[in-house]
């Protein structure tokens, strides 16, 4: 990438919210008075020291971090590459999520709002909400398809055990994308007192900065360690990306250091050559979904089409506008995953380490697993990958015994 | 003059306001849509509102998803939608196209003024996309000579609402309730409020849409907008219909009660 486009990371996006040609509002009217506000809560409270010093006590206090960098050392010999995890998966409520919904949590008491309404596909991002609703006193309405409240009958209990009020969306594929359709409605009808705590860095302007502002704390707490631990930066950084939060909050911190490459590994399903996949950047093509330009799945006349991935939470047929221009940019690589392939890395995951990771997450072992011996050559010497562990896999018990037929009496 | 000016002008000088009918392309087919809207005009609706469908329609309510999803799973295409507004402006109605923005950026946005224009629409009411983001079409709008409607809100600022009625062309589109459409049994309060903050930054007519339903609530909000503009009531005529036929029977029943409602206004 240009050393332009390079130092002009740390702006980015500009003052209405575009990455490049990406991102931007492309909302109604009516939500733009909100998103106005929302722009003006979130710029004075990064600037307020009292906010940051608040949400830092909480994440410390309440959610677990900084997450530990773990140098896993039985799958680096299996790879062939010096792997070190960042143990997000052992943060409150198991992922990364947990720093996004905290710090919108704060915002919203900050603008004086007393309801937060969220979407939710696997249902992870709306237990996240319900958990922070819970803590800071707020109502919780959590859209979720009806598909998925189906599919993931346990994460509906938990949202209701923890106060929320679960909403199942039974217009169009009654999956994800339907759940931040309908969030947007109920926006647009309550906005006065009513946040929309979006799960990730994808949506209109600021919602893209603002959840990467939140979870960009993965990032830092990783260099940092990495200078502690190893006393150098690794070679590259790997992510899952479906909306891409995960992604951007380990990424950000080092986009200006120029020698780590940064590989996002989207959910290539049954493959990016089937209509069976989620991969937006390296299977779409340019468009404009829930509220930015982007790379989006869609038809030759412009209709959303349906996603595929195993795991639910890359199961979104968008991606955040600022990896769709950290891709056109080049600053970051991004390359399918399939389902097959995460799968062998979770089953792998469990057996090297003891760990069960988040399909999600599962992705991005996947991931590091195919660029280690690229890597390798190119450098030559065992290459140094942090892998964003973006979230346990206790939620994925039932969808892996499934799919390893290790379910029921016999084996 | 713009294209849809004309409606405005002639019932301005009726002392009424504008009855704008909205339905579906392609709901609940092809054919289906095309009877539907020319039943609407020879009920007395002035102006037919084409909307195209899309997969995710964030500003519509269940209603109108519900007619799209019909019209999409029946295989409808953008082209498809350009045919039916051709054969509806036969009629000698005024059609305008309310799209979200998606299908037009993929259809190509100067591609596709070009090939409303040849169609004889007279342009696009565009409810998720704001001026800040309309470059492309401002300027194909110009090109081709066609009306372009944004959206204000009642929370709209005054700073915005002039912002935005300056990139108007046609008319005014004032969403009078914030939520969704869909007919509901009063319309709102904020309504007049907000078309009477229009009026003081244009001289455009405007459009009050959102929740009329009733030809008593057509009249009511043609006491004060230029034009009233109905939806979801019209649509369900046909989607609660057994079939097309009773549908038509039942789409003409209400278009020629709002036609009477804007001519009776509560004034």
């Amino acid at each position: 990438m240009s050393a332009d486009a390079l130092a002009a990371t740390g702006s980015r996006p500009d003052a209405a919210g575009h990455f490049g040609r990406f991102g931007g509002r492309f909302v109604p009217e009516a939500l733009v008075a909100a998103l106005d506000e929302l722009t003006e809560a979130h710029r004075t409270a990064m600037a307020d020291e009292s906010f940051r010093a608040e949400f830092a006590a909480l994440l410390r206090d309440y959610a677990g971090t900084p997450s530990l960098l773990y140098p896993a050392e039985r799958l680096s010999a299996k790879l062939g590459a010096r792997v070190l995890l960042k143990r997000e998966d052992l943060n409150h409520t198991g992922a990364h999520k947990v720093r996004n919904v905290l710090g919108q949590a704060l915002l919203t008491r900050r603008m004086g709002k007393t309801r937060v309404i969220a979407e939710t596909g696997a249902g992870q991002h709306g237990v996240a909400t319900a958990t922070a609703a819970a803590l800071f006193d707020l109502e919780c309405v959590v859209y979720m398809g009806e598909v998925d409240t189906e599919r993931q009958a346990l994460n509906v209990a938990r949202m209701r055990m923890l106060g929320a009020t679960v909403v199942p969306v039974t217009t169009g594929s009654r999956t994800l994308k339907d759940a931040m359709n309908e969030a947007m409605r109920d926006w647009v009808a309550n906005v006065d007192g009513t946040h929309y705590l979006i799960g990730t860095a994808a949506g209109p302007h600021p919602f893209p900065a603002l959840v990467r502002d939140f979870v960009r704390g993965i990032g830092d707490e990783a260099r940092q360690q990495c200078l502690d631990q190893i006393g150098a930066l690794p070679d590259a950084v790997a992510a899952c990306v479906g909306g891409g939060s995960n992604a951007l909050g380990i990424f950000h911190a080092f986009v200006d250091d120029p020698d780590v490459r940064l590989y996002g590994f989207e959910a290539g399903g049954e493959g990016v050559t089937t209509d069976r996949h989620a991969a937006s950047i390296t299977g779409g093509s340019l468009g404009v979904l829930h509220g930015a330009r982007t790379y989006v799945l869609q038809d030759a006349d412009g209709q959303t089409v349906e996603s595929h991935s195993i795991s639910a939470g890359l199961d979104y047929p968008g991606v955040g506008p600022e990896h769709a221009w950290l891709h056109d940019s080049g600053r970051a690589s991004y390359l399918p995953v399939t389902d097959d392939e995460a799968m062998a890395a979770f089953e792998l995951l469990c057996r090297t380490e003891g760990i069960i990771p988040a399909i999600e997450s599962s992705h991005a072992i996947a991931g590091a697993a195919a660029i280690a011996p690229k890597l390798a050559a190119e450098l030559g010497r065992e290459p140094t990958i942090v892998v964003n562990l973006s979230g346990r896999g206790d939620k994925d018990v039932h969808t892996a015994g499934e799919y390893f037929g290790i379910l029921g009496k016999e084996q | 003059m713009s294209r849809i000016g004309v409606a405005f002008e002639k019932a301005r000088a009726e002392g009424r306001a504008v009855l704008v009918g909205c339905m579906p392309a392609g709901f609940p087919t092809v054919e289906g849509s095309i009877a539907a809207m020319t039943a609407m005009v020879e009920a007395g609706v002035d102006v037919i509102e084409v909307e195209i469908p899309y997969s995710d329609p964030v500003m519509d309510g269940p209603v109108i998803q519900k007619a799209s999803d019909i019209a999409l799973a029946g295989g409808v295409r953008t082209a498809d939608t350009l045919r039916i507004i051709e054969a509806v402006a036969a009629t000698g109605a005024p059609v305008v196209t309310m799209t979200y923005w998606n299908p037009i950026e993929r259809y190509g946005v100067d591609a596709f003024a070009r090939d409303l224009d040849a169609a004889g629409g007279t342009g696009l009411i565009t409810p998720d996309l704001i001026p800040e983001e309309a470059d492309e079409w401002l300027a194909a709008s110009d090109a081709y000579g066609l009306d372009r409607t944004f959206l204000v809100a009642p929370s709209s600022t005054d700073a915005r609402l002039a912002m935005t009625v300056e990139h108007c062309r046609g008319f005014v589109y004032a969403t009078a309730i914030m939520g969704v459409t869909g007919a509901r049994s009063q319309t709102s309060d904020a309504a007049p409020v907000l078309v009477s903050r229009v009026r003081q930054v244009t001289e455009l007519p405007v459009g009050v849409g959102l929740g009329v339903g009733t030809g008593a609530q057509a009249g009511t909000v043609g006491g004060y907008a230029d034009g009233v503009i109905v939806g979801s009531a019209l649509i369900r005529c046909v989607l609660d219909a057994p079939d097309l036929g009773t549908g038509l029977t039942a789409l003409r029943t209400l278009g020629a009660e709002l036609a009477e409602g804007v001519r009776a206004p509560a004034r």
